[in-house]
């Protein structure tokens, strides 16, 4: 499974699976569309794709893809063309929980290293790597915009902020036994006030 | 001064052009060449190469030329020492992983990276990284790719989608991860999809069939025209010795722009494959080999009893068509019968041409394609239709529902549904109208009423007004209108050949026709005069090899009517001989009359009696209207469309490997926009 991080990479495959709109999406589908004036409906491509990825546990597969291109009545390259040109899109399967550890200058100056290989170490998997369990896919990426709380990670969609080892294991433990975690600052900080 | 131009300088020198041009078409103007890889007159403006960078003054940095509008008293310097450093860096970034393997590159000698690399790159490269390579992607069996030569131009996906209508490319990931892709690595399945090859500026996408063949500075360039539609597209054969290695397009904004279609861009193969090269003579129900003394003999014999008719084929040019006229009407009237699809026409040319010229087509709001299906029968038209529908034209088709790369409003089989409301509604509003006509009805028309009352239509909802006629026909075959002006049909206007089996010939002569196989003919003495060898040729008594339209000069007259030359590339293979000559020499035997000796007089002699037909290039002016009766009355016919298989329509196509590949791939691949869109 290892290989380049799950976003970046250009190929997509089948899930093997029919991809069809869940009706709550149906119902947000509409509604995103309106957002757009009539002939432009096209421009709904990027929500709609984050729609798909949610809906199918969390990657593009192929049958999303048409399935957007039908909805859209666009042609399936260019949706591809979107899926494959932003990061956020994983183009092959991911874990229950895709860990993204930031690396970039000021969380790596506050010792990101070490979160790193305490997450690989606790969840079994190397970097780009999806655990046994497939509880877990670890991936590092570059700056998430909360620097003043580094280091910090994200594991779908929640910030976990001012991490040192013990808190990063307490998280993962947390979520391997399906107890709920603190999201934000572990060290109780709100948002990015003075420590 | 008029409020359309403005002043502005180009390196100090002022000039005066039109404001809707961008800065690189203005230095174009002024003369000075500005460097490109993304940027094509086709298609429409990317900017993403940098290579055209110019300085305008004032800007602070250097400007994309391509992209950038003009402004009033805008000073643009071209060639100054800042303009070369920023276009000797973009090259720079270009060349950084743009392989070494010229040497091996089809495009070498031809390459505009190449070329430009020749004024502005660096002769040693300070990359010290690792460079990126980029797996290679399946196009299909015409375009070979070699993805790491890549420079990300996106010339071929902007072609794909605005030029082929066939949004099928793309440029997938980003920055070093950027890649140029068919969806799902699948095959263009477009009639244009060759044009990526010369649209490609670097070695990315190249001719398959001609991987590895040859060098351009080798080959020898001859100027012809695409036989294989009517459109009469402008092409270039390449050969070396006595072979065709390539064909390409030549720039004729009249008719087929830059583009040629798949078929005579790749069929060249099929050229010689099974060629009819020597005389045969069928001996006790086999053919034998035989030489030009005994066929001829033979024929002649045969010709003194029987009573002959001549079928013209759909690759005759004019000249062969003159001759075979001049020798038939020794043997009286009405026995030469180019419309062998039964094609209904009236006397008039504007009863079988294209009358609106094809570069305007797309100014048409309103198109109605009766029983054609122009995709496969004529690619080059089809994109001329595909532009008016992005020019916001609607599109009604009655016959086939056929699936085209463009939405069309389908009426129904009939050519009674022309009086469906919605047509009449849409046509009323029209304010240029189009009327295109196809084979699939013309040929099966029984009541020339019915043909008439299409001209009365079409005049009745100004398709025809006094400045214009948009009432088109369309057929296929390159030869159709030419040997329809020199007169080469009978005097029946319906089913003409279907009727000739009431005259009762007795030896057809077959010019390249592959109807000689007809039952009507079984008890005929058959004489097939061809290059390529099938059911025509199997069926018949005698077999003539004569010369393919590359082994000899020619005119052929397209689908508008405007005559075009097509030139001798290299000698006839075999023994064949022009048709031309052997009619002369059937002539001779029989103390006909037949003047020219040469080809060269042969072809004077016919530009004399057509004297419309010698100015080349320009469409024939038309001088008898076709009259307009009152009443409509409409036949119930069938549809009966001329080709059904684009890549294997004529005999030359059908014994190409490249076509045949190409129904293997292309055609049994569903075509990507049926499903999404």
């Amino acid at each position: 499974m290892s290989g380049n991080h799950p976003g970046l990479s250009n190929n997509f495959s089948r899930s093997g699976v029919k991809f069809s709109w869940s009706k709550d999406n149906l119902k947000s589908i509409k509604n995103i569309i309106s957002k757009y004036p009539k002939g432009r409906e096209q421009s709904a491509v990027m929500p709609l794709l984050y729609l798909a990825q949610e809906q199918n546990h969390n990657w593009i597969s192929i049958e999303c893809i048409e399935t957007i291109a039908e909805t859209l009545s666009m042609p399936k390259i260019r949706v591809t063309e979107v899926a494959s040109f932003y990061s956020m899109y994983n183009t092959r399967p991911v874990g229950e929980n895709l860990v993204q550890i930031c690396r970039t200058s000021p969380c790596w100056l506050r010792g990101s290293n070490k979160i790193t290989n305490t997450i690989c170490k606790e969840t079994k998997c190397e970097i780009n790597d999806t655990s046994e369990d497939n509880k877990f896919t670890v991936v590092e990426v570059e700056c998430l915009g909360a620097c003043s709380n580094g280091p910090m990670i994200q594991i779908n969609n929640d910030f976990f902020e001012d991490l040192d080892e013990d808190s990063t294991k307490k998280i993962i433990d947390n979520i391997k036994e399906g107890k709920p975690n603190i999201i934000g600052s572990q060290k109780g900080r709100r948002s990015s006030e003075n420590a | 001064m008029s409020e359309n131009l403005v002043n502005i300088k180009i390196n100090q020198k002022e000039i005066q052009v039109d404001k809707n041009l961008t800065v690189m078409q203005a230095c174009e103007i002024a003369g000075e060449e500005i460097p490109r890889f993304c940027y094509h007159d086709k298609l429409s403006i990317a900017g993403n190469c940098r290579m055209c960078l110019v300085e305008i003054e004032k800007a602070p940095k250097l400007v994309s030329s391509c992209t950038m509008p003009l402004m009033e008293g805008m000073s643009i310097i071209t060639n100054s020492e800042k303009v070369n450093a920023g276009r000797k860096g973009v090259m720079e970034f270009l060349l950084i992983n743009h392989p070494l393997d010229c040497p091996i590159c089809d495009q070498g000698g031809e390459c505009d990276l190449q070329d430009q690399a020749m004024y502005y790159g660096f002769d040693k490269s300070r990359y010290k990284e690792n460079k990126r390579a980029v797996d290679n992607k399946n196009m299909g069996p015409l375009v070979n790719t070699i993805m790491t030569r890549c420079i990300h131009c996106t010339r071929c996906v902007r072609f794909a989608t605005e030029v082929a209508g066939v949004p099928e490319l793309g440029m997938l990931g980003r920055g070093e991860n950027a890649e140029i892709t068919t969806y799902l690595e699948q095959s263009i399945t477009s009639e244009l999809s060759g044009n990526v090859i010369d649209l490609c500026p670097v070695g990315a996408l190249t001719s398959k069939p001609y991987q590895f063949k040859a060098r351009p500075w080798e080959l020898k360039r001859t100027d012809s025209i695409d036989i294989f539609d009517s459109v009469g597209s402008n092409i270039r054969v390449d050969s070396r010795a006595e072979e065709i290695l390539r064909v390409t397009p030549r720039t004729n904004e009249f008719i087929n722009e830059e583009w040629i279609s798949d078929k005579v861009r790749f069929n060249y193969d099929g050229y010689y494959q099974q060629r009819i090269d020597i005389p045969y003579i069928k001996k006790n129900q086999k053919l034998s080999s035989s030489s030009w003394e005994e066929s001829l003999k033979i024929l002649k014999n045969k010709l003194k009893s029987l009573k002959p008719l001549a079928l013209v084929g759909e690759h005759v040019d004019l000249e062969t068509g003159y001759a075979i006229n001049k020798f038939m009407s020794n043997f009286g009237k009405d026995n030469v019968e180019c419309r062998t699809d039964n094609q209904a026409i009236l006397e008039n040319l504007d009863s079988y041409r294209f009358n609106t010229p094809l570069n305007e087509i797309e100014n048409s709001d309103l198109i109605v394609l009766l029983g054609t299906n122009p995709k496969i029968e004529t690619p080059i038209i089809n994109h001329k239709i595909f532009k008016a529908y992005n020019n916001n034209s609607r599109i009604f088709n009655i016959g086939e529902n056929i699936s085209l790369n463009y939405q069309t409003e389908y009426l129904g089989d009939k050519l009674s549904n022309l009086n469906n409301e919605k047509l009449i509604k849409a046509l009323k509003k029209s304010s240029n109208p189009l009327i295109i006509i196809g084979s699939a009805f013309l040929s099966k028309i029984k009541n020339i009423k019915t043909l008439k009352s299409i001209f009365s239509f079409a005049d009745k909802y100004n398709v025809i007004t006094k400045d214009k006629n948009n009432l088109n026909f369309l057929n296929p075959y390159a030869s159709r209108v030419g040997q329809l002006i020199l007169g080469n049909t009978t005097k029946n206007l319906c089913e003409p050949f279907s009727k000739l089996k009431k005259e009762k010939f007795e030896i057809v002569l077959s010019f390249g026709s592959e109807h000689i196989a007809s039952e009507q003919f079984d008890n005929c003495f058959r004489v097939y005069f061809g290059h390529h060898g099938d059911e025509g040729a199997m069926k018949s008594d005698i077999i003539l090899p004569t010369p393919l339209y590359t082994e000899k000069n020619g005119i052929f007259v397209n689908i508008e009517g405007r005559p075009q030359e097509a030139k001798k590339c290299h000698n006839p293979i075999g023994s064949a001989k022009e048709e031309w000559s052997i009619i002369k020499k059937l002539s001779d035997e029989f103390s006909f009359v037949f003047e020219p000796n040469t080809f060269e007089q042969l072809r004077s002699e016919l530009l004399k009696k057509h004297t419309k037909l010698s100015i080349f290039h320009e469409i024939l002016s038309n001088d008898n209207a076709s009259p307009i009766i009152t009443d409509i009355e409409f036949e119930d016919c069938k549809t009966q469309y001329p080709i059904n298989n684009f890549y294997m329509s004529d005999i030359i196509s059908k014994n190409s490997v490249t076509m045949a590949k190409c129904v293997e791939e292309i055609t049994s691949t569903p075509s990507l926009l049926e499903k999404s869109a």
